[in-house]
């Protein structure tokens, strides 16, 4: 169980990046990878934990789930993994261990509500 | 006054901070001519008795190893593993179910890295949360027990497919737990396609030759092609 310690990173990196006159974060979006190792609900969990007392405390995590992508050297193709974790091509058979997507555990764009006029 | 809805492209990797604490550890690592591995794997699995019989075999070959071992609590393994005489120091990590980059940074204080040839670290016993974090390693190395199950490689995709290298321990008791080497050998290929894997036996001394072996031609290799002038 370690989606904790990952919400605290989260938090830490969106106040990182936080403009000075922002008043309240409403939404921090997340891609997260099939192989990311980090269990969503445990993260959705732990991201109220890690949020309260902070300019993020009430906002929505909104997390963008991405599959396994191989690159499969048999077809010249890149290869979506559904289901069970395999990395043969699901077209071919063929066994690739070029990995193209899955362990993102990126933080992506925010929303957030800032003082005074105009913006974004 | 009013406030304004907005908008901001971040795109960072969340574990930003780790990568880049990982990223200086290793160029330090490098720079001083060390080859580190990061070992993984879940509780029982027998990371401290493969690494007991290394350090103490490595030192016969006149290598110079240390290892850095992490448990939530006690200084257990430490104790072990310094009969061999090598250099060692436990990281308690008070409960964490993972190391990170700083911890290790941290735990380097002290030690003259030029005098060390190959750094083992020995990550706690977790197969899920220590594929997140990088170290600074070289190559992160999963083990492996016959007692586990074949399938293991399969309930644990993220730290398999992490890792470059896998070890099979307690081969011994394959035959007793009715282990199928053949199809162990098989899922470890499925999450991770032409991972090289050793099989060792600590209690009867089987393969532990070849991983020593390796590990003394890939420090070897390592040192010379860091020491190689870059110009």
């Amino acid at each position: 169980m370690h989606e904790l310690s990952i919400a605290h990173s989260l938090v830490g990196l969106v106040q990182q990046h936080l403009p000075p006159e922002t008043t309240r974060v409403t939404v921090v979006e997340l891609r997260l990878g099939a192989l990311s190792g980090v269990v969503r609900g445990a993260l959705e969990f732990c991201y109220e934990i890690a949020t309260e007392g902070t300019r993020l405390q009430g906002s929505r995590l909104q997390i963008h789930e991405l599959p396994i992508v191989i690159h499969c050297p048999s077809c010249e193709a890149d290869r979506t993994i559904e289901g069970a974790v395999s990395f043969r091509c699901p077209v071919c058979g063929t066994l690739s261990g070029d990995l193209r997507q899955g362990r993102e555990l990126d933080l992506g764009s925010i929303e957030y509500d800032a003082e005074g006029e105009g913006g974004a | 006054m009013t406030t304004t809805p907005r908008v901001l492209e971040i795109r960072r990797k969340v574990l930003s901070k780790n990568d880049e604490l990982a990223r200086g550890l290793r160029d330090r690592f490098h720079g001083a001519g060390l080859f580190t591995l990061n070992l993984v794997s879940s509780p029982g699995t027998g990371k401290t008795r493969l690494l007991e019989d290394t350090l103490g075999r490595l030192m016969a070959r006149g290598l110079r190893p240390a290892a850095l071992v992490g448990d939530l609590a006690t200084e257990n393994d430490a104790d072990r593993l310094r009969r061999s005489g090598a250099p060692v120091r436990q990281i308690t990590t008070q409960g964490r179910c993972h190391l990170e980059a700083q911890m290790i940074e941290e735990h380097l204080d002290g030690w003259r890295l030029e005098d060390i040839d190959l750094l083992f670290i020995e990550n706690v016993g977790n197969l899920v949360c220590p594929s997140s974090y990088d170290l600074g390693e070289d190559l992160r190395v999963v083990l492996l027990s016959v007692t586990e199950g074949e399938d293991k490689p399969l309930k644990y995709p993220s730290l398999f497919n992490s890792s470059d290298l896998a070890v099979i321990t307690k081969t011994d008791l394959a035959e007793a737990c009715e282990t199928d080497m053949a199809a162990m050998h098989a899922n470890l290929d499925a999450v991770r396609p032409g991972m090289r894997v050793f099989e060792t036996s600590a209690r009867t001394g089987a393969g532990v030759d070849d991983w020593i072996d390796f590990l003394a031609d890939e420090c070897g290799r390592r040192r010379a092609a860091h020491a190689a002038p870059a110009d």
